[in-house]
């Protein structure tokens, strides 16, 4: 087995050490570390910074995954629609994947931007505003602006694969709930949505996952401001650990970032086996 | 054009088939497929045109550029060091993709034909490695890096990324080797040839497909990568390109915004090509997890 040993060593032993610095006081640049046990995590209680970026993160990551979900599905209905030009839709939709975080915070700081943004310009000639906004520097609406930037990001991935389950979903059953006299909307109630359930648990679970533990796309757009509204967990961690060297405590906020993304994937998991308990479906 | 996604099989014959008709519902229909379309590409277009617009057009809302120019591409390279940054990522990438399949390659062949434990343990330790933030991972490299020297240099971020890809990797290159029936390779051992031109001449050749697209994978996965990057280059002259792209926060003045957008659609390259080649296989790695946002 030496051909594992290389394996272990460069990514095992790092997750393992990253968990073990929660419990010490390494700071950036300071000879030596001791072991303080559960101290960072008492700190955590007492640091409004840290509710006010977990409460953000939350927010940021509940509502994004619901918005992608929600979305799309009804896109991946739609593609599968046989609506006209749904080759070339299929293709356009899948735009926002192919482009890196960064990239993705670059364009949309352009459609955002206050003067010369695309947004603006289009809800002033409507009519719908009297002033320009500066979305990203506003209090009230970075939070909103970068939610919809995450909704942009995640909804290909997530449209795709639910488009590739309903495709595994046989067409007779459908034709013989119709023949039975269901209705479309009960088409999708009663027989679409349920066979599509493990589909969507799993899909729900790395949507959430990965929105929660996200940096680059939030980072691009705002860098946490407007006075830390948009400041998700990664961005908190990150500012800790090398903007003011607290090695240690951002270890510990890793830490508690794992067990919440944890918590919400055992959820889902057991929800799952719940739902996949025996049952008559036809 | 896709091809990932058929287009459902016409009806067998004999069977009524309902032909779309001109209903209120479907036009409806018609018009949010539309809206979606729209809100999903329209950013990029707009990223495109805003690439070719001259400067006195950049702060017009116009669609297409009136007199598109190259200018932007010009200024993105000589003046935003859109060049260096991306001959940095590059080398960077291309490094860190061959060594991911020079470990992952052996010790996946290990994987596929000793099943064990181990097996399920590397399956786990994927999951894992995909639910941890990367804060977690880069903290204590970061104190290894700095031990050796590292932080601060190409070659560390290198080792950084190798470490960051290898799993998924090894784990794509493990189901590849188990799809090669066994038969070949005793076949091979009863012409009596030795392990190693088993290996050699046998296997890798049927595995060069499967190390282009975890090869590709392990490239585009580094030069999308941001936060390590950011992390650990401090220098302008060795900086990557998305870090360099992130940093020019529009300060320099709206000027810049033209060949910002030039910069970012070169920096969308790699992952284009990549998209290119893949969109089959992407819809079965996204349910691995594999495929990162």
């Amino acid at each position: 087995m030496p051909t594992l040993v290389p394996v272990i060593i460069l990514s095992i032993w790092p997750l393992l050490q990253g968990l073990y610095m929660g419990f010490t006081s390494d700071e950036l640049g300071a000879a030596g570390r001791s072991f303080v046990g559960l101290a960072n995590f008492q700190q955590m209680l007492g640091d409004t910074q840290f509710w006010a970026s977990f409460r953000i993160g939350g927010v940021w990551a509940v509502v994004v995954t619901a918005g992608v979900m929600v979305l799309g599905l009804g896109l991946a209905l739609l593609l599968n629609a046989g609506l006209p030009f749904q080759g070339v839709a299929r293709v356009l939709v899948l735009i926002p994947w192919a482009i890196p975080p960064v990239i993705k915070g670059v364009i949309w700081r352009l459609v955002y931007h206050p003067t010369s943004g695309v947004l603006n310009s289009v809800l002033l000639s409507l009519g719908v505003i009297n002033t320009p906004i500066d979305w990203l520097n506003s209090f009230d609406w970075a939070l909103p602006a970068v939610i919809v930037v995450g909704i942009w990001t995640g909804l290909p991935q997530a449209t795709v694969v639910l488009l590739a389950g309903l495709q595994t979903i046989p067409e007779e059953l459908k034709e013989a709930a119709a023949l039975d006299g269901a209705s479309s909307t009960q088409q999708l109630r009663h027989v679409t949505l349920p066979l599509m359930a493990p589909v969507i648990f799993a899909v729900t679970a790395l949507e959430f996952m990965w929105n929660f533990n996200s940096f680059g796309l939030v980072y691009t757009l705002t860098a946490g401001g407007p006075a830390g509204t948009t400041r998700l967990p990664m961005l908190f961690a990150y500012e800790e650990a090398f903007q003011y060297g607290h090695l240690g405590y951002a270890s510990a906020l890793g830490t508690v970032m794992v067990l919440i993304v944890g918590l919400a994937l055992a959820y889902s998991v057991r929800r799952q086996l719940r739902d996949a308990a025996p049952r008559e479906t036809l | 054009m896709t091809r990932t996604l058929q287009p459902r099989a016409p009806a067998a014959p004999g069977r009524p088939r309902r032909r779309p008709r001109l209903q209120p519902a479907r036009i409806l229909m018609g018009l949010l497929l539309l809206l979606f379309v729209v809100f999903l590409s329209f950013p990029l277009l707009w990223l495109i045109s805003t690439a070719f617009k001259p400067l006195s057009e950049t702060f017009t809302a116009g669609l297409l550029p009136k007199q598109p120019t190259w200018a932007n591409f010009n200024e993105a390279i000589n003046d935003l060091g859109v060049l260096q940054s991306a001959a940095n990522t590059f080398k960077v990438s291309i490094i860190s993709a061959l060594l991911t399949l020079a470990i992952a390659t052996p010790a996946s062949y290990v994987l596929a034909r000793r099943p064990s434990p181990v097996n399920r343990a590397v399956l786990v330790w994927i999951l894992i490695t995909q639910t941890f933030p990367v804060i977690l991972i880069i903290v204590p490299l970061f104190l290894i890096l700095a031990r050796v020297g590292l932080v601060n240099t190409h070659l560390g971020l290198i080792v950084v990324y190798v470490v960051w890809s290898l799993p998924f990797v090894l784990w794509m290159l493990q189901g590849y080797v188990s799809g090669i029936p066994n038969e070949l390779e005793e076949a091979a051992a009863v012409d009596g040839a030795t392990q190693v031109q088993t290996i050699t001449r046998i296997l890798l050749p049927l595995l060069i497909p499967a190390l282009v697209a975890t090869g590709l994978y392990a490239f585009v996965n580094a030069w999308n990568e941001f936060f390590f990057a950011l992390v650990l280059l401090k220098s302008p002259e060795l900086t990557t390109i998305q870090v360099n792209l992130s940093k020019l926060r529009g300060i320099e003045g709206l000027a810049r915004w033209g060949p910002l957008a030039a910069g970012s659609l070169l920096a969308t390259l790699p992952t284009l090509v990549l998209f290119g080649f893949m969109q089959r296989r992407l819809v079965s790695g996204l349910l691995s997890g594999g495929v990162k946002a």
